[in-house]
């Protein structure tokens, strides 16, 4: 094994599980247990549990307008309400996307900022450099992550947190005292479930992780699973599906983006939008099983127009779906494509997303 | 009756001159939950280690080749709607081509049982 991966908290609970266990974002993590398509299922039907500490998390103290923080993302950190979170990017001078993340209004001058694992030092390196004051701090190592996702999760959640977790709205938060310490416990997730995103100090973790297991309605799920789920409902991948390569505009994530402040990148942007994209995301199903993966061609009229980033079998749906970049004239719905990679060939028909609008996230 | 294997974990289970083959279960393992398997036509000639056709898991593409050389008499058609059923017995219920062997000189080629148990160890 990679002598420089680093391990969670709960990797002895995940050898003990004997899951199948890989490198991921510089991370050695679960990616199954019992197997891939039955997580899904669970996930999808009753609640599964997810380790998540891999993942980075910043806190910012000080003046949001003063120390720069407010044109360091794609939106205003200072229209956050305290309580809830918000969505959206940290770009290059560019436009291309360093990393996708979720701020927290902690506080009406603190933040939670919360990215991706393989990006969390050049994200760190990336704000630090943009802030002019204020107080930036890495507290990913003393921070532990468990992401509860199911339309079941409410009911488990509430039993070991309490009534307060039930009304929690989607994109909010609180905090709440569990196991003699201070947790975060977020209505967000990467499933198209239901679900809660909790944070709490990494020493409680392994005792959070073993407290959720104990209900019969939670089984835990792998990387696998969860890859399945977020490209079910169209979620980004980011180093599969978004990159510094790749602009927010590109990407069909225009929405995530507040022209009315300023923010780095946004010049690369609006100059793109008037010259307009030359490649851009488009979601396709596939007519059979088979599954497209990352880096095969997507064809049209025998020619090479672009790529697949993201593709799976999707269990719900039973066919092949996917999403890639390419010419922006031929993603509107219902165009056929060709999906080719050597001896593989499969027949493809952009459609809309999500692919499964089945999930219960607002429910 | 008796089954060989090939270093790319198919079987053939040789009865007669009728030789049935599959993945092994070691092979299903390791590609975790199969979601699609591709099956040669009937009537079709295979080469010993050719391509048979292929399988797909969440988690890999991959061919399947043959372990014998012959004409392809029968398919395992319930794998195109039930895959599942290499994960369930890879070395039975989930087989996929049965040929006619053209060539029984060709088993040499291949590992006994007991062969394939060491050449597992060896992994």
């Amino acid at each position: 094994m990679d002598e420089q991966l680093q391990a969670t908290p709960i990797c002895g609970r995940h050898r003990a599980l004997q899951a199948l266990m890989a490198p991921f974002g510089g991370w050695d993590m679960p990616i199954q247990y019992e197997g891939i398509i039955a997580e899904h299922n669970w996930c999808r039907t009753q609640a599964s549990l997810f380790d998540i500490c891999h993942m980075g998390e910043f806190i910012f103290q000080g003046d949001f307008e003063a120390d720069g923080l407010e044109d360091v993302f794609t939106f205003s950190v200072n229209t956050i309400p305290v309580g809830r979170s918000r969505y959206g990017f940290l770009l290059n001078e560019q436009g291309g996307i360093i990393d996708d993340l979720i701020v927290f209004r902690l506080a009406a001058d603190k933040v939670m900022i919360v990215v991706n694992a393989a990006t969390a030092p050049k994200d760190f390196a990336a704000i630090q450099g943009r802030l002019q004051g204020g107080e930036f701090t890495d507290i990913t190592a003393a921070t532990g992550k468990l992401d509860l996702q199911g339309p079941l999760s409410r009911y488990v959640m509430v039993e070991v947190f309490g009534e307060e977790v039930a009304t929690i709205p989607y994109f909010k938060f609180i905090t709440i005292n569990i196991l003699g310490v201070e947790a975060i416990v977020s209505r967000t997730g990467y499933t198209g479930e239901l679900g809660y995103e909790i944070f709490i100090p990494s020493e409680k973790v392994c005792e959070l992780w073993d407290l959720l297991l104990q209900d019969e309605r939670v089984k835990p799920a792998g990387l696998g699973a969860r890859d399945v789920l977020r490209l079910e409902v169209g979620y980004s991948l980011y180093g599969s599906d978004i990159d510094e390569e790749t602009t927010p505009l590109e990407a069909g994530l225009e929405g995530f983006i507040n022209f009315d402040k300023s923010f780095i990148g946004k010049d690369a942007l609006l100059r793109l939008k008037e010259k307009g994209v030359s490649r851009k995301k488009v979601a396709f199903e596939v007519t059979g099983r088979r599954s497209p993966r990352h880096h095969y061609d997507i064809c049209s009229g025998g020619k090479i127009i672009g790529n697949v980033t993201s593709g799976v079998f999707s269990p719900i749906l039973g066919r092949g779906i996917g999403i890639g970049f390419i010419n922006p004239e031929l993603t509107a719905t219902g165009t056929p494509l060709t999906i080719n990679h050597e001896r593989v060939t499969m027949e493809a028909t952009v459609c809309e997303l999500p692919f499964f609008k089945g999930g219960s996230v607002r429910a | 009756m008796s089954m060989y294997f090939t270093k790319e974990h198919e079987w053939v289970k040789v009865e007669g001159n009728v030789g049935t083959m599959g993945i092994s279960d070691h092979a299903a393992h390791e590609l975790g939950d199969i979601t699609f398997v591709e099956l040669p036509k009937i009537g079709a000639t295979v080469k010993q280690f050719g391509v048979l056709g292929s399988i797909e898991s969440v988690k890999a593409a991959s061919d399947i080749f043959a372990p014998v050389s012959g004409k392809v008499t029968k398919i395992n058609d319930a794998l195109d709607l039930a895959p599942e059923a290499v994960n369930e017995g890879a070395e039975d219920a989930g087989w996929m081509a049965q040929v006619e062997i053209a060539d029984e000189s060709e088993l040499k080629n291949l590992m006994t049982q007991a062969q394939y148990d060491d050449y597992l160890k060896t992994l």
